[in-house]
């Protein structure tokens, strides 16, 4: 009997992807979850892991290190110019993962739906998902999908959690950067939070801004293999560069000092955050990458960076100082000096 | 970024720089009060200071509309959400500001209440169309910069017939609080407090002119230059400022000429004197009772007007003890001779309204300008992390 007579069997009407709606019996755990597993999940997101169709997914590791990280999705609106929840949720574990210099392997991904939920938005964000691993080169290897009450959630929620393994020789942590190193950035900062905003209801404004979500770890392999002494690498999502500056700066007892003419930034985003009183370097991305090395690896760095498609925009934008308030500083275009601080407060929530 | 990085661009500021270094006369020293919190903001954000000369000093005014309103009309608010069901809806630098019993918009959104954040007085609107069935109050704030869009939703509401919409109206007065400053006895007979001449507010004399000035740069002799939020601006107004107290003339004068003239917004200024009227008095978060310093509804729009709608009781609330906002919003003190900055007030936790919003003096001290600025147990505050 071939595979597609056994689907028929099991399930004589096919779901109604084009009209139909989430419903309870979906999350229930009998046949019509698993009718919306196969006919969305394992559809798209078809591996040979996930298809045994198993609790668990079980594959052999290598000796060394892994990494394991989670991260839940939340965003507002699920669908943005630039992307929509499936390739975020993809796109922040990989990154979250990349970023100790691992090559992340495996994904998982628990999704709640909010009942009523459209069929058709469900399997976008799956395909999108699905691409979005195929990418990044990972498999989603093993799921959960629940159902809550109208009400109860707002669309769609995703978790993924990531694994990769270390290469040897890479020490990548937030707790290294040292006085005198330089500090990089890959690209312009701000895009993902002003394309979100460009989309929220209420707040709509013209902008061409897509956001910068993308998956990292081909950029991170390409700079790890030049420089395997990369000291920090953080993606500076939420609160932007200034916040995860600060959080490395605390955690590494340091000071920084930016020169905000080298910071990049696109025309429009500025324009934006001009327009809606917001500062660029709080403003989230989704697709950018923090580096903090050796001031002798800068230059080297900063030219992988820049042959690579994630890293064209890539820049030197400071250098870590000695500060026993851990602050970070920044010499504005101005000519006078400021402290770039945390981001107080909420400058925009459900950004990610 | 057009019209934009023409006002920020480091070389004409380092020339502008050298010019007030020339002029500024070293036997003397400069105290220049910049009302508004957009000059604040402005100055630390920017770092205009360090390209100033040591005894040209910005004193912080009271311009910020978040700052100054008292916690009595806070709790209101408050009130107005929970005890009458309504949606509150307010702007965003309104959610965190400390109001009695350790509330606030946020908390009590938290806890249940109907409290939306809103970017104009026309998503209020759209909120009161939507929700018929719900009252739906503008918690409005600001000087005369926010006034006309509120007189412009009353009339809108009016001409609509929509019964589930009002306004707590809080728009107060910025002539009448610069008066008000150099009346106090800190600055009249103390000597307690040093101010030689002002920077005028940009956007509010966009609407209001330059004009209103004049009398109490007459009066008192100290020089008023309308100056805009660029960081050049500002410096070019504080050049205007020194040459204006050097050759003993106290005059308004107007930097701000892209977009201010002597008789401001006509138009703007019919609608507000069609919606609103003078309130004999209000109170103003350390400044005290501030006689016709701002407006209320007029009875013709009283269906609009929260107050009259909901019966909205005066409250008399105190500041949190030790909170030096008062002080610091009239520029007797700097955010850090105040013994909570920085200790257990911060913007992650502010006990008083200058550490909120970031046109709020504490706030800008705190969050560019911290490194330079011991605070009062003589240490400057290290990076404490998001939740410290």
């Amino acid at each position: 009997m071939s595979d597609k007579q056994t689907k028929a069997r099991r399930f004589p009407m096919r779901l109604d992807i084009k009209n139909g709606k989430v419903d309870m019996a979906h999350g229930s755990g009998g046949r019509a979850m698993a009718q919306l597993i196969e006919e969305i999940f394992l559809k798209h997101l078809d591996n040979e892991l996930l298809n045994q169709g198993n609790d668990q997914a079980m594959f052999n590791t290598s000796a060394g290190r892994m990494v394991m990280s989670t991260d839940g999705h939340v965003i507002s609106p699920i669908f943005f110019p630039g992307g929509n929840i499936g390739s975020l949720a993809v796109h922040g574990t990989v990154n979250d993962v990349c970023m100790s210099g691992a090559k992340p392997l495996y994904l998982s991904a628990s999704f709640i739906i909010e009942e009523g939920y459209p069929l058709a938005d469900l399997n976008s964000i799956v395909e999108s998902m699905a691409a979005a691993a195929k990418k990044a080169g990972v498999a989603v290897v093993t799921g959960d999908t629940k159902v809550v009450e109208k009400g109860k959630g707002d669309g769609v929620f995703i978790t993924t959690t990531g694994i990769g393994v270390v290469p040897d020789g890479v020490n990548i942590s937030g707790d290294k950067a040292a006085v005198g190193d330089a500090i990089l950035v890959s690209g312009t900062m701000g895009d993902h939070g002003v394309a979100i905003m460009s989309s929220r209801e209420g707040l709509e404004f013209e902008t061409e801004i897509q956001s910068d979500s993308a998956a990292l770890n081909g950029l991170v392999a390409a700079m790890v293999e030049a420089v395997p002494d990369i000291h920090c690498l953080r993606d500076p999502t939420r609160g932007g560069l200034a916040t995860t500056l600060n959080e490395i700066a605390l955690q590494s007892q340091v000071g920084m000092q930016l020169i905000e003419k080298q910071i990049p930034v696109q025309p429009d985003v500025t324009a934006a955050c001009e327009l809606l009183g917001l500062d660029t370097l709080y403003v989230a991305n989704e697709g950018k990458l923090i580096c903090i090395c050796a001031p002798d690896d800068a230059d080297k760095l900063l030219e992988v960076m820049q042959q690579h498609a994630h890293g064209k925009d890539a820049a030197i934008i400071g250098y870590v100082i000695e500060d026993e308030h851990g602050f970070v500083q920044m010499e504005t275009t101005f000519g006078g000096s400021r402290i770039v601080d945390w981001l107080a407060g909420e400058q925009l929530p459900r950004i990610c | 970024m057009k019209y934009v990085d023409e006002f920020r661009d480091g070389d004409v500021a380092k020339r502008l720089g050298a010019s007030i270094r020339r002029a500024a006369d070293t036997d003397r020293s400069y105290n220049l009060m910049e009302f508004c919190g957009g000059h604040t903001h402005a100055i630390f954000r920017y770092g205009v200071q360090d390209l100033m000369p040591e005894n040209v000093k910005f004193v912080h005014g009271p311009g910020c509309p978040v700052c100054v309103l008292p916690i009595g009309r806070i709790d209101n608010a408050i009130a107005l959400a929970e005890e009458h069901g309504a949606m509150l809806c307010t702007y965003g630098d309104m959610m965190r500001v400390p109001a009695s019993g350790r509330k606030s918009l946020l908390k009590t959104k938290a806890a249940g209440a109907d409290v939306r954040m809103v970017y104009s007085t026309q998503d209020a609107l759209k909120l009161a169309r939507e929700n018929p069935h719900k009252e739906v109050i503008f918690f409005a704030i600001g000087f005369e910069t926010t006034t006309p869009p509120t007189a412009v939703a009353i009339k809108q509401a009016q001409a609509e017939g929509l019964k589930n919409f009002s306004i707590f109206c809080n728009h107060v007065l910025t002539p009448a609080a610069i008066q008000h400053i150099l009346q106090s006895p800190e600055v009249r007979e103390m000597g307690a407090v040093s101010i030689d001449g002002f920077f005028g507010p940009s956007h509010v004399s966009s609407v209001i002119g330059s004009e209103p000035y004049e009398f109490f740069a007459e009066e008192f002799q100290k020089p008023v230059v309308i100056a805009g939020f660029e960081p050049l601006d500002v410096m070019q107004s504080a050049l205007m400022l020194i040459n204006q107290l050097n050759e003993g003339r106290h005059e308004v004068e107007n930097e701000y000429t892209r977009v201010v003239t002597r008789e401001g917004n006509l138009k703007a200024q019919a609608l507000v004197a069609e919606v609103f009227e003078l309130r004999r008095e209000f109170e103003w978060r350390g400044l005290g009772m501030v006689p016709y310093s701002a407006l209320s509804i007029k009875d013709a729009f009283s269906e609009f007007d929260a107050e009259v709608k909901f019966n909205v009781p005066k409250i008399v609330a105190y500041d949190v003890k030790g909170c030096e906002c008062p002080s610091i919003l009239r520029g007797v003190k700097k955010p850090t001779d105040c013994k909570l900055f920085g200790t257990v007030c911060t913007p992650e936790n502010p006990m008083g309204s200058c550490m909120v919003s970031s046109e709020g003096a504490c706030a800008a001290y705190w969050s560019y300008g911290r490194f330079r600025q011991p605070t009062a147990d003589g240490n400057n505050k290290a990076n404490q992390g998001s939740n410290a």
